[in-house]
């Protein structure tokens, strides 16, 4: 109940209240993630200065460095990125229009029925598929795209409602699950571990075809995210106040949660279901901003945040290679953990 | 209260009767199923008996026959003791699939929420790599302890300054420690194959192959989880009511909301650690409980225990006739069939939110 008043900013059609604590953070969580980026690049065999790497990013760098960043740690930093943006947002939108801070691609099935296709392909094939580079990631695409429009689809009845897609959706995840668990406990002991290995998520050894392919999907989908958004935040008050503002509620809906399949599909194909950054980005971004709903650009952020600097960490601190998708979780889980505890304190203090 | 019951005062139809004598005898029918299932569960598997052999198998002198002697052995140390599971283990998850939806007003909470699934999964697993355990009579106390030490910390980090009042610090503390542990047992996992190859078959979920000494620990468990969960019933309904209004009728919150996420721990950890982590039956069963017997949850969170138990059990006896002579996790089959089922019951309208 902070009783100070924040000035409303007008610029042609646009119109918006300027609050100076939310676009510092945002501010802030975008410069974190550019030097992360940068830090990531920077860190491997041999260290590049990070001044090198400025340079090199902006086209003045030297030819050795240029050649070690492009070719062989760029994509990797990129797939990072990408996967971190698009997973928190994702996340973001499917908690706001489910209005359920459980609610997360995780959550509505998407990426087990990813995890379960690629499952499949692994047991299946024995192995065979899994050293190309494009079958594994194009078989989780389509696992997570048909599972999300199958939930969608199911949960449709005159309309889309909060309440019976989770749901849903909590259902088809439970099916999706116990698939894998079937196809693992059938399977040989091998094949287990190598599914186990892209279960967990990992960001080695990308190529740029890789990149192309989901910068392409990614920078579309949320572009249209972002045209969309402004008619998200009146759908917080209910879908009666939010048609009396001139909402179109359903097709809002079915459009933002369309891009969250389809952003969590792209991410899941890229870097693997790394756990919990969909669940825990827009959480902590959330608290980070001091808003009451799940703010979709400081999501995204963080989510790459936490998704390169636990690359970061899983490469350099941590001996034997751990994958990145542990390292988030075992980062991630504790943060959100802290977060809650701090408040409790400080609201009880 | 007599507002409400003015308003109600013409409504009930003469035809509907006394809506607590409809409860208790829907209770009473779907005892009579249990147990109709429980003879079942005696009867089916991959050798079928006839129900005649397994009243001999149970209660038949120890003869010479080589036959009987057989069938003794199956009833009395196959049949017996995962009916028995399957029913204290049902009705656990089931009272706690209730029982936490009604503490955090989330629909789609489950009784892995509060750690006790990953802390069971993670002492498996860290058993198994330390020790070298094969044999799951051993790891299961592991998963014990897991269980148990998962809930102490869920419950003591959200109960730190105010927490013990808001129910969603309760769930995100729970999804934080369970995120934290998840990657443990991953990361041990992928270094160890031979954890690997035992959490698999711990994460299916079964109640095969376990022994009474294992599930004669997670009945006791149980009913102390039970006695509490029932003290339990009458707080809730209030505590429903939101904090205000139910602090206004004389209600300890804290008391209240500390009750049953004890009860919780206790119903959901026992059962876990004997029968590893089925989460989705409980949150299925409480909203199947939900909609026979409305919001009331004196009557809601029994309806859950029985339904539980009795899905469990239908779901291990499918799980014995569907790949015979093989069998299927009782764990799998529950939501491979469960959940197209209730996702059925979903869009037909039949739940309301919490």
């Amino acid at each position: 109940m902070s009783a100070q008043m924040h000035p409303g900013v007008r610029v042609g059609g646009w119109s918006w209240v300027w609050r100076p604590w939310i676009a510092l953070v945002t501010v802030l969580l975008a410069a974190a993630t550019f030097l992360v980026f940068c830090v990531s690049i920077s860190v491997g065999d041999f260290t590049i200065e990070l001044t090198a790497v400025v340079k090199t990013l902006v086209g003045q760098g030297e030819r050795v460095d240029e050649f070690v960043i492009m070719d062989l740690r760029m994509p990797r930093a990129l797939v990072g990125l990408i996967a971190g943006l698009a997973l928190g947002i994702s996340g973001a939108l499917t908690q706001s229009i489910a209005r359920n801070p459980l609610a997360s691609p995780d959550v509505l099935g998407i990426t087990s029925g990813a995890s379960a296709t690629a499952v499949f392909v692994v047991t299946a094939s024995g192995g065979a598929a899994i050293g190309g580079s494009l079958g594994l990631p194009a078989a989780a695409l389509l696992g997570g795209l048909l599972t999300g429009f199958l939930v969608y689809f199911l949960a449709w009845k005159k309309g889309i409602d909060g309440f019976r897609l989770i749901l849903i959706g909590v259902s088809v995840n439970a099916a999706m699950q116990a698939l894998t668990t079937w196809l693992l406990a059938l399977a040989d002991i091998r094949d287990v571990a190598r599914a186990q290995a892209w279960l967990v998520g990992s960001l080695n050894a990308r190529s740029w075809t890789e990149v192309w392919t989901s910068l392409w999907l990614a920078a579309a989908l949320v572009l249209v995210v972002l045209f969309v958004s402004f008619q998200l935040k009146p759908m917080h008050f209910g879908d009666d106040v939010a048609a009396g503002l001139g909402v179109r509620h359903s097709a809002v809906r079915a459009v933002l949660l369309l891009c969250a399949v389809l952003l969590a599909s792209v991410a899941v194909s890229a870097a693997g279901p790394v756990p919990f950054i969909a669940l825990v980005a827009p959480q902590i971004a959330m608290r980070l901003q001091r808003s009451p709903v799940p703010p979709l650009v400081a999501s995204g952020l963080f989510g790459a945040v936490l998704l390169i600097s636990s690359d970061l960490i899983a490469r350099t601190v941590l001996p034997g290679g751990l994958p990145v998708g542990i390292v988030t979780a075992i980062i991630g889980g504790p943060f959100l953990v802290y977060l809650l505890v701090r408040a409790n304190l400080k609201r009880s203090a | 209260m007599s507002i409400v019951e003015e308003q109600r005062g013409p409504a009930p139809a003469p035809a509907a009767g006394n809506p607590r004598q409809r409860r208790l005898a829907g209770l009473a029918c779907l005892v009579a199923l249990l147990a109709a299932a429980a003879v079942l569960s005696l009867v089916v598997g991959a050798r079928s008996l006839t129900p005649a052999e397994v009243w001999q198998g149970l209660f038949g002198e120890p003869g010479t026959d080589q036959r009987l002697t057989e069938i003794t052995l199956i009833v009395q140390t196959l049949r017996v003791p995962r009916t028995v599971l399957a029913v204290v283990a049902g009705i656990a998850l089931g009272m706690a699939g209730a029982l936490i939806q009604g503490h955090t007003r989330n629909p789609i909470a489950d009784t892995g929420l509060l750690g006790v699934n990953s802390g069971a999964s993670f002492a498996v697993v860290l058993a198994v790599y330390l020790f070298g355990l094969q044999n799951p009579v051993q790891y299961l106390w592991f998963a014990f302890l897991g269980a148990g030490a998962a809930g102490v910390v869920v419950f003591g980090l959200s109960s730190l300054g105010r927490g013990a009042g808001n129910p969603l610090t309760l769930v995100l503390a729970g999804q934080g420690v369970t995120i934290f542990l998840t990657a443990m047992t991953g990361a041990i996992a992928l270094a160890d194959k031979q954890a690997l190859d035992v959490l698999r078959f711990f994460n299916a979920g079964s109640v095969q192959g376990v022994g009474y000494d294992v599930i004669g620990l997670a009945a006791v468990f149980v009913a102390a989880g039970v006695v509490l969960a029932l003290f339990n019933l009458p707080a809730i309904n209030l505590l429903n009511l939101g904090d205000d209004v139910a602090r206004g009728l004389g209600v300890n919150i804290a008391l209240g909301r500390t009750i049953g996420v004890v009860a919780v721990t206790l119903l959901a950890g026992a059962a876990t650690a004997a029968c590893g982590p089925i989460a989705f039956l409980g949150l299925m069963v409480a909203h199947i409980a939900r909609w026979l017997t409305g919001p009331d949850y004196r009557f809601l969170v029994p309806y859950a225990g029985l339904l539980g138990a009795l899905v469990l059990l239908v779901a291990d006896i499918t799980g014995r006739l569907v790949v015979r002579p093989a069998e299927l996790q009782a764990g799998i089959v529950i939501a491979l069939i469960g959940a197209p089922f209730f996702a059925a019951l979903v869009w037909l309208g039949k739940f309301r939110q919490a």
